[in-house]
């Protein structure tokens, strides 16, 4: 029960954020309906062919997948910048880079994990064919913490800034273009038969330095943030 | 005064004051680290077992000597006005300080500053001898700081609360949440979400943090505001025991704040 | 003015003690006010003379490529300006870190005014960019690994810019915006290598080299003196912006109302 150092403040801080959101549901669901409304307008839009979907499916998943992950990262400081949570996690005697990293963690396990579990499904409603859904969710696996780690700096930035959201894509967005690269890529040659060990293994290098550099900048940035 | 007594017991702060066969021993015993030896003083023999420390001030004097916080010529500019310039201040264990002035002359920015949250423009806030960017985390093993916005989240309750509270403060607590919610007298609301409370008990959560966890310096900004008459008691109360204890509080406030008994110091801003 | 900051080291002994008294003197605005306004028509008239003899060297000089007719003249200007795009990036990012560890409010004065120059030489890359390649693949835009990275370079100055003009305190919009730069600089590679991935992936390899080793001398020469160019007009330019830029900041000091009622 009592605080014990940084990894027992960074639990508690994983199981109050976990608290949070699902006292705050739709905070989660928002955004997993926006994924799917996304992708249910593309066939609306370019016409039902199987062949023309089937072409389009891994790019499409992949950028509804960013933009869902984007749409829920103000929810990883937003609240906490606004009530003045911000400030005591700041002033703990913890090292913030690893309580940003335990919050980020959170994020993604609420909104990043619903996006791997989805994927498949939307992925067969666009044709993609069977032999590249483990490649879909293996690459989401590896590319939404990416997204989530990048984001939160984005979002450490911005958090002092009133409606930064369309200021939070603009910054959030260029940064996200080699997840998605190597993201749809790995889906593709799956779909075409290909091997995909190449871009998997980029992303997945991606996500290792991501987890390294992204919680400092994270931490950095919301120290100027509060100031 | 005259809570030290030489024995085996610790006082609030960690610090343990021994007496030995040739004088005082006062050790610092801080949770999760070794005990350590601050200070030995050799009094040939002349301190009895059972002398206290009023008896002795120069050691109670000396025991106290938790760092003490300081600002050395701080400048303050907001959106390119000064606000405050070549400011000096001190605190000193068992003082208050109370941060006096006109709204918008920087009371709340000086607070921000000296909690290390906001940059000074100019100047540099010490924390015994050191600047504070140098021992950021000591700083901040010592700090509590009770800010304008009170970071009590409406979604958990006051006992959630003060447990996340008290996990991200690290060290061992020194009161159970209930009986610290108990004391600003917030009994029957510990398991009710925190946004159903009036700002006024939301409040009182927040100050029960200063009853979790073992911090000298206390910082706070506004804390009476939206407290009824008992709950300003309460608080005075609170203030009055921790710097008779030999704590440190910085504090802002518009409205009157009786501490009898305390040393009171006053800072003002704009004028 | 101002005592000495934290982060402001005690000066070196020997050698390097005359280098440190100069960059601490040019972390003092006016100092640097000063200093920029005596260069800055060296500067210009050394870009004019450069400018001028780039472009006769490559409207006149240099001779018609064989494949490409007189429509190549236009590296000229495009490939110096996608150099000084990313070299300005650079250089903003190193602006940035220094503002941000040793708080030099020159720093970070350099920093805010590299990205709209940056910004343009990028969107004049994109520019002759496209015009450039409708005689060359028949439409103004094609996906092309070089050009889409210079856009995404572009998206990455505009957001640097946004996010600048929206924190109002111009000490936490430098901070931000200058740890914005920091992960832009560690992201460019990535993102330049990925995109080059993508396109070897999708379309093979690349139409037309530009600027590549093959390129003839009497071309190589009026490219490099265009780059010259380019490079004194940036800095030009930065002095001017930023001798505005420190008059703005500092305009409440004494210095600032003497050179302003002196003029």
């Amino acid at each position: 029960m009592s605080g014990t150092g940084p990894l027992g403040a960074a639990g508690a801080v994983l199981r109050r954020d976990l608290t949070l959101f699902f006292r705050h549901r739709s905070d989660i669901i928002n955004p997993l309906l926006f994924f799917i409304i996304v992708v249910t307008l593309v066939p609306l839009g370019v016409g039902p062919e199987e062949s023309t979907l089937r072409v389009m499916a891994p790019g499409v998943v992949w950028v509804a997948a960013l933009l869902a992950a984007m749409l829920s990262l103000e929810g990883i400081f937003r609240s906490d910048f606004d009530d003045g949570s911000l400030e005591q996690l700041v002033i703990s005697p913890q090292p913030l880079a690893l309580l940003v990293l335990a919050k980020v963690f959170a994020h993604w396990l609420v909104s990043g994990l619903p996006l791997v579990v989805l994927g498949p499904v939307l992925g067969a409603s666009l044709f993609l064919p069977d032999r590249a859904m483990g490649t879909l969710v293996l690459s989401l696996l590896l590319g939404t913490p990416i997204l989530s780690l990048i984001g939160a700096i984005g979002v450490a930035l911005t958090v002092g800034v009133q409606r930064g959201g369309v200021l939070l894509s603009l910054l959030v967005l260029p940064l996200y273009i080699p997840v998605l690269i190597f993201g749809a890529s790995a889906v593709s040659s799956a779909a075409a038969g290909l091997p995909v060990i190449g871009p998997l293994a980029l992303l997945g290098a991606l996500l290792a330095l991501a987890l390294t550099l992204a919680p400092l900048g994270a931490a950095a940035a919301l120290r100027i943030s509060l100031s | 005064m005259g809570r030290f007594r030489p024995g085996a017991e610790t006082d609030r702060f960690g610090i343990r004051i021994a007496a030995s066969g040739n004088g005082v021993h006062v050790t610092l015993c801080r949770p999760g680290r070794r005990p350590c030896i601050w200070l030995h003083l050799a009094t040939a023999g002349t301190v009895a077992d059972k002398a206290t420390v009023d008896d002795r001030p120069e050691i109670a004097a000396l025991a106290r000597r938790a760092p003490r916080l300081e600002a050395r010529a701080l400048e303050c500019v907001r959106n390119d006005r000064v606000l405050f310039h070549d400011l000096d201040a001190a605190l000193e264990p068992g003082q208050v300080l109370q941060v006096e002035g006109p709204n918008g002359c920087g009371k709340t920015s000086l607070l921000r500053i000296l909690c290390g949250l906001s940059l000074p423009g100019a100047g540099e806030v010490y924390w015994g001898d050191a600047p504070l960017p140098e021992v950021r985390a000591e700083y901040y093993e010592a700090l509590a700081y009770v800010g304008h916005r009170h970071g009590v989240k409406g979604e958990l309750t006051p006992i959630e609360n003060l447990r996340f509270h008290r996990a991200l403060a690290g060290g061992t607590p020194d009161r159970v949440p209930g009986d610290a919610l108990a004391h600003l007298g917030l009994e029957g609301f510990e398991d009710v979400p925190c946004r159903t409370l009036s700002e006024g008990q939301r409040r009182r959560v927040a100050l029960a943090r200063l009853l979790m966890t073992r911090r000298p310096l206390w910082i706070l900004d506004e804390p009476l505001t939206a407290l009824d008459r008992s709950g300003v008691a309460v608080v005075e109360g609170l203030i009055r025991d921790h710097a008779r204890s030999g704590g440190m509080v910085m504090i802002t406030t518009h409205q009157a704040i009786r501490l009898e008994g305390c040393v009171l110091g006053r800072l003002r801003l704009g004028g | 003015m101002k005592r000495v900051q934290r982060g402001e080291v005690a000066i070196p002994t020997s050698i390097t003690r005359r280098l440190w008294a100069f960059f601490h003197r040019l972390a003092s605005p006016r100092y640097f006010y000063e200093l920029a306004g005596k260069l800055v028509p060296w500067l210009g008239w050394g870009t004019v003379l450069l400018l001028a003899a780039g472009l006769y060297g490559g409207l006149w000089f240099a001779p018609a490529d064989y494949q490409q007719g007189d429509a190549y003249r236009i590296i000229f200007i495009h490939v110096p300006a996608a150099w000084m795009s990313l070299f300005v990036y650079v250089l903003m990012a190193g602006a940035g870190f220094i503002g941000l560890v040793w708080r030099i409010k020159i720093a970070d004065v350099v920093a805010k005014t590299c990205a709209p120059i940056g910004a343009s030489f990028a969107f004049l890359t994109l520019c002759t960019g496209s015009l450039w390649g409708k005689p060359m693949w028949g439409t103004y835009w094609v996906w092309d690994a070089r050009l889409t990275s210079e856009l995404i370079l572009l998206f990455l100055y505009l957001g640097y810019i946004a996010l600048e003009s929206a924190i109002e305190d111009r000490r936490t919009a430098a901070r931000a915006s200058s740890v914005l730069a920091l992960v832009g600089v560690v992201n460019i590679p990535i993102i330049h290598y990925s995109v080059d991935w993508w396109h070897t992936l999708h379309q093979g390899p690349t139409v037309f080299k530009l600027g590549g080793p093959s390129i003839s001398l009497d071309m190589l020469v009026p490219l490099l003196l265009m780059t010259l160019a380019f490079k004194l007009f940036f800095f030009t330019m930065l002095l001017v912006r930023a001798r505005t830029e420190v008059l703005e900041r500092e305009a409440n000091s004494a210095w600032v109302r003497e050179t302003v009622t002196s003029q």
